[in-house]
């Protein structure tokens, strides 16, 4: 590798870190508390030269299949990044490997909670067709288990509807994916 | 992409797409207000699902070679070729005729009544949930991307509808009632899942796609648990109806599309 290429990968490294601290601005248009890096959707940052430009490649995989938060995200995504001076962008979506809750960070779950929404169960619990499972679920406000589940569906598709019993609060659940 | 692949692709997306846009029928409208918002989450799922397959049969049309495109020419929409573009995946969803639609009948059928809407999305979804199952295995690495996405999606669609169908069967006499009836209307239905037409036998011998006819099985076993802790009996009438894969549809098909297409036939390739 001769000396150019290498100043070149070090710029590449360096504004590759720019470009996630970017990413941490932008937001869940559902879920505002949590940044994209929160969520787990951003798989991949890379940045190369080519034909003397700088281009910045960004793939991210939808959440749910039919999740109308990803378009905004995307669009989000670019204007951050032009806002900043970053004209060559790309984003790619990616399918597989399947976006999981595992991929949330420990950071977003807490976010989450103190948002009022209880954050997802490990995957490995509740991801599977058995029917009438209670799930443990925490509430939000007051941290009971004495939780009810309301309907499996919620306020958007990665969210259940659950009932405190204690505090009587209703709740939104982030369902294990 | 050959013209099976395409056709298959097709078949995949409408059966999301038109269930989708019937569940959306609920909207407003359900028996209270979690479960109206519980059947339109799924009819968003299900469209998100028909989006991925129309998208990858949409970028698969425009790369094939000419002759490839004039042996697809038959499911092409016809108000597209006038407008000098490439495919896109809302001239797929938007644009084909009704004998264009590869559907499964069932997936078209009235919204009815709750029961009815329930049951057959039971139906529906146990059989995608194998049909994804399999998918995810598919030798074409878009299919199995999609497949390894969605069945997360129904693995909850089976769930919830499962349960609904034991609230129903095991619920009051109104509701057995009820689900009985619908029952009784929707079982002719279900043999097309399992039939295999030309496109699914050639695609499932390559390992593209399912062989629907292996689901069968499976498929009855979970609905027999299900119907027996529902209080309900496997008909013992045979399955008949079938035609939407060859494009023969029910009465009901052209009024779902007149009301799903018009934005785009009235005013052509509106943005909103």
């Amino acid at each position: 590798m001769n000396g150019q290429d290498q100043y070149r990968q070090e710029i590449h490294s360096m504004e590759k870190q720019k470009i996630m601290e970017l990413l941490y601005e932008v937001k869940d248009p559902e879920v505002p508390v949590l940044s994209i890096l929160d969520l787990g959707i951003v798989r991949e940052v890379k940045v190369y030269t080519e034909e003397d430009q700088q281009k910045v490649e960004i793939s991210i995989t939808p959440t749910y299949s039919g999740c109308p938060a990803m378009d905004v995200i995307s669009m989000d995504i670019r204007l951050k990044l032009i806002e900043k001076g970053y004209r060559h962008v790309v984003i790619r979506q990616q399918l597989s490997p399947a976006w999981t809750t595992d991929w949330m960070t420990e950071e977003g779950k807490n976010k989450l909670r103190s948002y009022g929404i209880a954050p997802p169960n490990p995957k490995q619990q509740f991801c599977i067709t058995e029917m009438f499972q209670e799930e443990l679920v925490n509430c939000p406000r007051c941290n009971s288990t004495h939780t009810n589940l309301i309907s499996q569906f919620g306020s958007t598709a990665c969210k259940a509807m659950y009932k405190c019993l204690d505090c009587t609060e209703t709740f939104d659940y982030f369902k294990c994916h | 992409m050959q013209k099976h692949l395409f056709t298959y692709l097709l078949h995949l997306a409408d059966n999301a797409l038109v269930l989708g846009q019937r569940n959306a029928e609920w909207t407003g409208h359900g028996p209270v207000l979690e479960q109206d918002i519980a059947i339109t989450n799924i009819s968003l799922d299900l469209i998100g699902q028909a989006r991925h397959f129309y998208q990858y049969a949409a970028k698969g049309f425009n790369q094939m070679a000419a002759e490839e495109k004039t042996a697809a020419d038959q499911l092409l929409p016809r108000i597209w070729k006038s407008y000098g573009r490439e495919l896109e995946e809302d001239d797929l969803a938007m644009l084909r005729d009704e004998h264009q639609y590869r559907n499964l009948l069932i997936t078209e059928l009235p919204k009815g009544d709750w029961a009815f809407s329930i049951l057959r999305q039971y139906f529906f979804s146990v059989f995608q949930f194998y049909q994804y199952e399999a998918l995810q295995c598919s030798t074409d690495p878009d299919i199995a991307a999609i497949a390894e996405k969605s069945i997360k999606e129904t693995a909850y669609h089976v769930r919830w509808s499962a349960e609904w169908v034991i609230r129903l069967g095991d619920g009051t006499n109104e509701s057995h009632q009820r689900i009985r009836q619908a029952l009784s209307e929707l079982w002719m239905f279900t043999g097309e899942f399992f039939e295999a037409s030309p496109f699914e036998t050639s695609l499932a011998s390559t390992g593209t796609g399912a062989d629907p006819a292996a689901i069968k099985q499976k498929w009855m076993d979970a609905v027999s648990v299900v119907f027996s802790e529902a209080g309900l009996d496997i008909p013992v009438a045979p399955a008949l109806q079938s035609g939407g894969k060859k494009g023969i549809h029910t009465e009901y098909m052209g009024y779902l599309l007149a009301e799903m297409q018009f934005l785009q036939r009235t005013y052509p390739n509106a943005q909103w």
